[in-house]
């Protein structure tokens, strides 16, 4: 019934293939069309300046205030691309099989080999935007390493590369607001995906600032909301992360594939104390220099500096000494937790590793490294007061990445009929853990090159009708309306002693224990039960204060609150079905004698692919991966 | 630690607003202010109360959402510091503190320390961008950008958007904002062929915002998160003059 369209021909044609057939729509005719975007992050604001560059006609949702405060703006280390700048041997087919292999084997291979492919036409139309990248002095692009690869192909501005690119991305789109065929809403948030015959045909937003509820009729609907990792509650990830957007498009028919896969980032900052809303992030890129080590004792309380080096267990370096400190996330995540649990782990609540820098500085001198990370090791003094110059900083893995994802076809369109879901909403590029670097790559590209041509393709094939909207359309966006001022007023009449965000951190506890870093089939059985029972008590216990119609943040927080419960029900049936190890989704009664994934191709090699059956019910279907470039390999990085 | 607050209550941009006084006991130093808010909000709501309307978002000092004056600071009492990089152990237990939102009448408040800065996305929408459409970009090595022009160009590209600089000039200027884009743009390559229009388009913009005019007193970048230097203001009076 999945049906992946990956078109015919050699892997390294399939992409020109598809763009040679693809329809077209004569300019003159394009503004008849009406395309909804919804997210202005990488994804949204750069597939929504191209659509009406293009001249279509589109609408642009964010619940921001402004559209240059989307997530990615918070992206620190880089951006890959196979232009084998360094001469180190790099191209791209070794970044689309490092790109799989990282993913272990979990993606496809025509959509990764197209993120290679399109790489390099990337940093281009980065360049041109004025997007100020790190440059040798000779005046030539500068590169640096990310984990799970041998070559430098990461291009970056400081510690801040993803806020660079955004500000290209906001700027082009802000470039077409002030011209007619873009409108943009900020302060509206999707609550609704609009479906007629199967088809969409719209969405249902509220105005944060006033509660008035809308529809919009489109003729295509592009979701590019972002990740959900947020549903740890603790993560790396802003405040207002959700999963909303995807999760009601999944209510209303679109599949959502491998919920279970999230990346933990093995470079966060360790979690304190209770108080904390959320993990800082400090970039993989650190990792090109820093060393990762915990004392060779256990419950060793000396100063780290008091440490002699014949007493330090560098494990990364001793484990995978041929990536040593850029192994890739998922295993020097696991690594850390291995010896947090062993009892080495470091810093108050022994929940931490050392990140030390005292090599680097003796060899490349603080001048060098302030400039490499400057920013970083600021950041790291105003969140912990503590000086990474004079004693290694403390770092610990962190939800961060949400490589599931609402599913697409190679065009990126999901199985409902006019919905295109691009960057960390969708699940399409990196398997079940995604390299460094590789997401603001993959945001940029579905919303720059691929959204353009696949959207129109599509579009070519239909009659324009949201521009003169039917009697049908109205029919369905007042039920619509209805539905979810019901929700609304549902969660506000609740009126019991716990607010959403307690049920948050609860719903969060539940899912790092149980369905995190490592899961095992008994933990997930009693997580199910747990979190049922949460779902139960928020129905009876929600405290909402305040109105619909008016600026109300709790009720907000209530709504996703509400879907991140349902959500985290499937992660946990995700990957209780998923009986092997792979990536990021690591069970512990699947593993090498050595600690290791334990990957099972026979049964395994599918994505999973998740129908909404309502009540917490679920029905699961496979798209095969059928590997005909490259053969299956165990991953090693030793 | 303990704190007693005065927060700014205000229901929307007609209403007068005033101090609203709240007590917190249980507090850790190594809270940020921001989750300082959130414990202050449950508080609040558990008592049949209304919460206190702020916007934060990222919590790592580079959305550009958050910013409200404490005791009179613009962000923080730290330099260079975002109210979401400010915690607990900047200030004494005990202490009293004075929380208000950002004041310039171009940012007017829409609820207690919720204000609207959308004048700035206005300001870039005249002509903070480069004209290029997606698909025309040449080879990126092919335009080549010395390194400390690079360097000096992120610089100002750095800006996070947060309106400190404007809420703490005693003319609500928007100088330094405007001018961080006008310079980072105009002083790449790229950038040039528009720099002449750009640099008009964006101030008559910024003056019909109803921000203020500069006496160049560098209040600014003492503020600035990002540290951007008044030397951008200067630079974009000689584009304005000179082109």
């Amino acid at each position: 019934m999945l049906n992946s369209r990956i078109p015919a021909g050699p892997l390294e044609d399939k992409w020109t293939n598809y763009k040679n057939k693809a329809k077209l729509i004569n300019p003159a005719n394009r503004r008849r069309y009406k395309i909804i975007v919804v997210g202005t992050g990488l994804a949204g604001a750069s597939s929504a300046a191209s659509f009406a560059e293009l001249g279509f006609n589109v609408e642009v949702f964010t619940f921001h205030d402004s559209a240059r405060r989307a997530h990615s703006v918070a992206a620190q280390g880089g951006v890959n691309a196979a232009k084998d700048y360094q001469n180190d041997g790099d191209s791209v087919w070794r970044m689309f099989y490092d790109t799989l292999k990282g993913g272990d084997f979990r993606a496809r291979e025509a959509n990764v080999y197209r993120l290679a492919e399109c790489s390099m036409e990337l940093i281009d139309q980065a360049v041109a935007q004025g997007v100020p990248f790190a440059r040798e002095y000779s005046g030539y692009l500068s590169n640096r390493s990310f984990g799970g690869v041998q070559v430098s192909r990461t291009f970056y501005a400081r510690g801040q590369t993803g806020q660079q690119l955004l500000l290209g991305a906001y700027q082009a789109l802000m470039r077409q607001n002030a011209q007619d065929n873009l409108t943009l809403h900020t302060r509206h948030e999707m609550l609704d995906v609009i479906t007629i015959d199967g088809k969409v045909k719209g969405i249902t937003v509220r105005n944060l600032d006033t509660g008035d509820i809308t529809s919009h009729a489109c003729d295509a609907l592009v979701i590019a909301s972002g990740g959900y990792g947020k549903i740890y509650y603790l993560s790396t990830l802003a405040m207002n992360c959700n999963a909303t957007a995807i999760w009601r498009a999944h209510a209303k028919g679109a599949l959502m594939a491998a919920p279970s896969w999230t990346q933990f980032h093995p470079t966060s900052l360790p979690q304190l104390g209770d108080h904390q809303s959320k993990l800082t992030l400090m970039s993989e890129s650190l990792r090109n220099d820093g060393r990762i080590w915990v004392p060779k004792k256990a419950k060793d309380t000396r100063n780290p500096n008091e440490i002699p080096e014949n007493e330090r267990d560098y494990y990364l370096e001793r484990r995978y000494p041929a990536f040593g400190n850029l192994a890739p996330r998922d295993i020097s995540s696991r690594a850390a937790k291995e010896r947090i649990d062993a009892g080495c782990g470091v810093g108050p609540m022994k929940n931490a590793v050392y990140l030390d820098f005292k090599h680097a500085v003796e060899r490349l001198g603080k001048e060098v490294i302030a400039q490499r990370y400057g920013n970083l090791f600021t950041m790291y003094q105003k969140i912990t007061g503590m000086d990474a110059y004079q004693e290694p900083m403390m770092i610990a893995p962190a939800a961060h990445f949400s490589m599931g994802g609402l599913w697409v076809d190679y065009r990126l369109m999901s199985n409902l009929h006019g919905l295109f879901v691009l960057g960390e909403a969708n699940f399409s590029d990196h398997g079940a853990n995604r390299l460094g670097a590789n997401s603001l790559l993959q945001a940029c590209v579905d919303g720059y090159f691929i959204a353009p041509r696949t959207v129109m393709d599509f579009l070519a094939e239909e009659t324009p009708e949201a521009l003169n909207a039917s009697d049908s359309f109205e029919q369905a966006a007042k039920a619509s309306k209805d539905e979810v001022e019901k929700k609304l007023n549902a969660l506000l009449n609740i009126k019991g002693t716990t607010t959403a965000e307690e049920f948050h951190k609860q719903l969060g506890r539940i899912l790092y224990t149980k369905c995190g870093l490592s899961r095992n089939g008994k933990d997930m059985a009693a997580a199910k039960s747990e979190l049922l029972e949460l779902q139960q008590t928020f129905y009876k216990d929600l405290l909402v204060p305040g109105t619909e119609k008016d600026i109300n943040f709790e009720l907000e927080k209530a709504f996703r609150v509400a879907d991140y419960l349902e959500m985290a029900l499937l992660i946990v049936e995700d990957a209780l079905q998923r009986q092997e190890s792979c990536g990021a989704h690591f069970r512990e009664e699947y593993q090498t004698p050595d600690g290791e994934a334990l990957r099972n191709d026979n049964d395994f090699c599918y994505v999973s692919a998740w129908e909404y059956l309502g009540n917490n019910k679920y029905q699961l279907h496979k798209e095969h991966l059928n590997f005909e470039f490259v053969e299956l390999q165990t991953r090693s990085y030793k | 630690m303990k704190l007693t607050l005065h927060i700014w209550r205000q229901t929307g941009n007609k209403d007068k607003g005033t101090f609203e006084t709240h007590h917190l006991d249980d507090l850790a130093p190594d809270m940020s202010v921001p989750e300082m808010l959130d414990h202050l909000n449950i508080q609040i709501i558990k008592s049949g109360g209304d919460p206190v309307a702020f916007e934060s978002d990222c919590r790592e000092g580079i959305c550009g959402q958050c910013g409200f004056v404490i005791n009179g600071h613009i962000h923080s009492p730290e330099s260079h510091t975002t109210t979401c990089q400010t915690h607990l152990r900047s200030f004494k237990d005990g202490e009293t503190l004075h929380i208000e939102p950002f004041r310039a009448k171009a940012f007017p408040i829409k609820k207690d320390l919720m204000i609207d800065r959308s004048a700035f996305d206005r300001i870039i929408e005249s002509g903070g961008y480069i004209g290029v459409n997606t698909g025309q970009a040449n080879e990126a090595n092919s335009t080549l950008i010395n390194h400390d022009l690079a360097e000096k160009a992120f610089d100002a590209a750095a800006c996070i958007g947060c309106g400190a600089c404007v809420a703490t000039c005693k003319n609500a200027s928007a100088m330094l904002f405007t001018s961080a884009k006008v310079n980072h743009l105009s002083m790449l390559p790229q950038g040039a062929p528009e720099a002449a229009q750009r640099v008009k388009n964006m101030i008559v913009q910024m003056d019909a915002e109803g921000f203020g005019s500069c006496t160049f007193t560098g209040a600014c970048e003492v503020v600035c998160p990002q540290s951007i230097s008044v030397f951008n203001i200067t630079e974009m009076n000689g584009r304005w003059l000179w082109g």
